[in-house]
């Protein structure tokens, strides 16, 4: 009997098979016009085949695992909202956490899916375009179960409905627009190395663990278990970053440099967006997880140096700006506050003054700092409260022609000096918040003196309502930036004597009292 | 006896989020659908052009000669957001894998007739290549498209193709047909059946007009394989040896069902924006079809010799059909 035995696919081979085999090299197009973008950034990659697949997953095996946790995940935010989740929360400040989330957060991950798929569609490689377009449609999956769970606030809360009209707008959401914009309008490579490297591997933990942990602290089931659910998605992305950066390395020495300097660049301009991150766990959150100091040593200091000695084999050697945020650390989340609290007519969440017993926990976190530089700030802006004068700064800030801060942060070294650069570009004057900044900008100058400052734009006329006439004789610009914004009135000020804190006593009385 | 159990209720400040009471006129709750698409790609102040085509936006209406009042127009009447497709796509390869499994454990797979072995050998095992590259088209559609009506459904729909080749490539692991794919990919490469298929995707691979590259693909092409493939060549092979082969294709032939309605809509939507649109369209149709039955000439012969062009013509009349149905003139 002629019997044929079965050939047997071992694991690697079988995935082989279901991906790169795939694919095939085009010969009626050449190659590099079915894959433009591979070469222009200087990275040199001869062969494609080394790539090590950070993960194995099938696309069965993919929608199985997907849509159990999908199932999971909108059982229980169902039943979050039915039973009026919202009102469990600690207290009505942290809903504004919330809307500085909704505002600055899934607007990002949204471009993180469509950078994903434009990488997926650039790689030359099967691999790693296999890896990108799955981890394209993740971040579909998490902006949208990051609006699906705020959805429900929104119908109680002000400052939360106009967050798609104003990811473009608002003046503090521009230093996350930038970055990603900057990421997407850079090569393939550049953006793996930004959002695939940078953002996901170096500086996630720091942005997941105040979030998910400081929504699971304060009583909010329905941000912490959307948090939780994309936590191995993330598993998958941070190892995809890495492999990337690896693969490179291992291409060819000409690399290196280039890696390198994107980096430095991007751990920068990461570590300038995440302030505000900081700012959030010790002014925000009513129940506090831990200060931004021990985070960024934990998460930052810690794990990057093992990080960076893992990939010292390849050269590559700690981001530059690494003793920088050191220093800041003890720094940026209190003048970061103190940006946003003089600023109550011009964001679409509440700030308030920290509690006596807040005042004491920021002490003993920031032994080093608070005392010395910020706690005489709050106790003067405190009396001033009391006595009706709740300070309000209305001109516009400056902002850094880079990570679009608003310039606000120290001299190195010496914390009562604010810290500002510049330089001539083409006869033109750029400002920056900080050497990395300046440098960034004189590395590629035509990219950034692109760069869209909405409080400078808006004094240019720029920023304004639709049908607004900027050649009226009484036209003043900026002067109707909340119809630009479209920017509640009831959403601004400050916390104490707001809609949110009055609806919020009333109704989590009458859910527990008769 | 019904219970009328009681909640608190609270009265809400608002149904929805500004962008989508505008959007629907009212003020009222919107899908999960609305609130995970509508109006969420940035339009305005961007901070740097591309530096791989600084002649546009990062998002740019015109990387395409179709315009639309609103891109949003283009939306999928599946109402597919992420949690709905991957439930949709995880109920569909659960039962697709229990079928591998029962041909499996059945013997039906690796028992499989040696003249219908040899059909799947030759036809269909090449596809895993046409579905690759669907793949590398609809990510190039999910990547520089406008709106996330659009960009969100050829991302899901960049995933199912890649679904589908690997469903393919199981089929031949079931079928105790390993080498054969090695055959069939050397056949895709070389044998001249092929290569009018793989010109054409290549060409379709270097299109710079994401939606003209949308109805060559998604409409023109699939709407002639699948049908010719999974609805004809599967009855044939069904009337020969049995219903195995529905069994082993089943992913396909769903998929395919569901996704025709999702692309005669968005063809509908934007012909009827406006009549320059309709005129883009039809000629885009006239020529992509032309194509698609020159290089799915030889194929269909592999498949079913001498019959294979009236075959071909029977899937040509329920393409024009569906251009008709859409309200586009050929």
């Amino acid at each position: 009997m002629d019997m044929k035995v079965a050939k047997k696919l071992g694991l690697k081979e079988r995935y082989t098979m279901m991906t790169r085999d795939l694919a095939w090299d085009t010969t009626f197009q050449p190659m590099d016009k079915v894959f433009p973008q591979v070469g222009y950034e200087g990275i040199k990659i001869h062969d494609w085949d080394k790539w090590e697949d950070p993960f194995r997953l099938t696309m069965d095996a993919y929608w199985k695992y997907q849509a159990e946790k999908e199932r999971k995940l909108y059982a229980i935010l169902d039943a979050f909202n039915q039973n009026n989740g919202h009102l469990s929360v600690t207290d009505a400040r942290y809903i504004n956490v919330l809307k500085l989330f909704l505002g600055s957060t899934p607007p990002l991950e949204l471009m993180a899916a469509r950078g994903f798929s434009m990488v997926a569609r650039q790689m030359v490689g099967a691999g790693p375009r296999v890896a990108c377009m799955m981890q394209s449609v993740d971040e579909y999956r998490h902006f949208q179960t990051q609006i699906h769970s705020i959805s429900n606030y929104n119908r109680f809360y002000n400052g939360l409905d106009e967050f798609a009209h104003q990811q473009s707008r608002m003046w503090y959401l521009s230093d996350g627009k930038s970055f990603f914009d900057d990421a997407i309008t850079a090569g393939p490579f550049e953006f793996m190395v930004a959002i695939g490297f940078a953002f996901e591997y170096v500086l996630t933990n720091i942005l997941f663990v105040p979030f998910i942990s400081g929504a699971a602290y304060n009583g909010d089931m329905a941000a912490m278990t959307v948090g939780f659910s994309a936590q191995s998605d993330e598993a998958r992305h941070m190892t995809l970053g890495l492999e990337c950066i690896k693969f490179m390395l291992e291409q060819d020495p000409d690399n290196l440099p280039i890696v390198q300097r994107w980096i430095d660049k991007w751990t920068w301009r990461g570590t300038r967006k995440l302030a505000s991150v900081g700012m959030m766990m010790d002014y925000m959150l009513p129940k506090r997880i831990m200060s931004f100091k021990e985070a960024w040593e934990i998460y930052f200091e810690q794990n990057g140096t093992a990080l960076f000695t893992d990939l010292a084999r390849y050269g590559i050697k700690v981001p530059k700006c690494f003793e920088q945020t050191i220093e800041e650390k003890e720094h940026i989340t209190h003048q970061s506050w103190i940006g946003f609290y003089m600023k109550p007519d011009a964001t679409p969440f509440h700030t308030w003054m920290p509690q006596p017993e807040e005042l004491d926990w920021l002490s003993e976190k920031y032994p080093n700092t608070f005392d010395k530089y910020y706690r005489p700030v709050y106790e003067y802006w405190i009396e001033q409260e009391k006595a009706g004068n709740r300070f309000n700064n209305k001109t516009q800030p400056m902002n850094c022609q880079v990570c679009v801060s608003t310039i606000k942060f120290n001299e190195p070294g010496d914390p009562m000096e604010m810290c500002f650069r510049e330089t001539e570009y083409k006869g033109e004057k750029f400002h920056f918040c900080s050497d990395h900044c300046k440098e960034i900008f004189e590395d590629e100058p035509e990219k950034y003196v692109q760069t869209f400052i909405s409080s400078h734009a808006a004094l240019q006329g720029k920023c304004e309502p639709e049908g607004t006439d900027v050649n009226a004789h009484d036209y003043r610009p900026g002067a109707r930036m909340h119809a630009y914004w479209r920017m509640d009135k009831r959403a601004s000020g400050d916390f104490n004597g707001s809609e949110d804190q009055k609806n919020f006593a009333k109704w989590r009385a009458q859910a527990t009292r008769n | 006896m019904s219970m009328d159990l009681r909640t608190i209720t609270i009265e809400p400040l608002r149904q929805t989020f500004g962008h989508l009471a505008r959007r629907m006129g009212a003020d009222k709750p919107a899908s999960r659908y609305m609130e995970g698409t509508m109006d969420l790609q940035p339009v305005e102040n961007y901070h740097y052009r591309p530096t791989w085509d600084p002649s546009h936006d990062i998002f740019d209406p015109t990387r395409t000669r179709v315009t639309m009042k609103d891109w949003y127009a283009l939306k999928d009447p599946r109402q597919f957001f992420y949690g709905a497709w991957t439930l949709a796509r995880g109920r569909m390869q659960e039962t697709a894998t229990a079928d591998f499994d029962l041909a499996e454990e059945m013997g039906l797979a690796a028992g499989y007739p040696a003249d219908g072995k040899a059909v799947v050998n030759q036809v269909l095992l090449p596809l895993r290549h046409v579905a690759w590259g669907s793949n590398i088209n609809n990510s190039y559609i999910a990547a520089y498209s406008y709106g996330i009506a659009i960009s969100q459904a050829t991302a899901y729909a960049c995933m199912d193709q890649l679904g589908i080749a690997q469903f393919i490539t199981r089929l031949a692991i079931s079928l105790d047909e390993i080498d054969a794919l090695a055959e069939a990919k050397q056949a895709w490469l070389k044998a001249p059946a092929w290569q009018g298929l793989r010109h054409y995707i290549e060409d379709q691979m270097v299109m710079d007009d994401w939606f003209e590259l949308f109805v060559a693909q998604n409409f023109a092409l699939e709407g002639l394989l699948f049908p010719l493939i999974y609805d004809k060549l599967n009855d044939r092979l069904n009337a020969a040896h049995g219903p195995v082969m529905t069994l082993l294709t089943r992913f396909q032939r769903e998929w395919y069902a569901e996704n025709v309605k999702w692309v005669d809509a968005v063809l509908k939507a934007a012909a009827a924006d406006n009549p320059a649109n309709k005129a883009l369209l039809g000629e885009w149709i006239r020529a992509a079809r032309q194509r698609s039955i020159e290089v799915l000439t030889p194929v269909a012969e592999l498949g079913f010799g001498a019959e294979g062009a009236a075959v071909l013509d029977e899937v040509v009349q329920q393409l024009d059909a569906r251009a008709a149905k859409a309200g586009i003139p050929l």
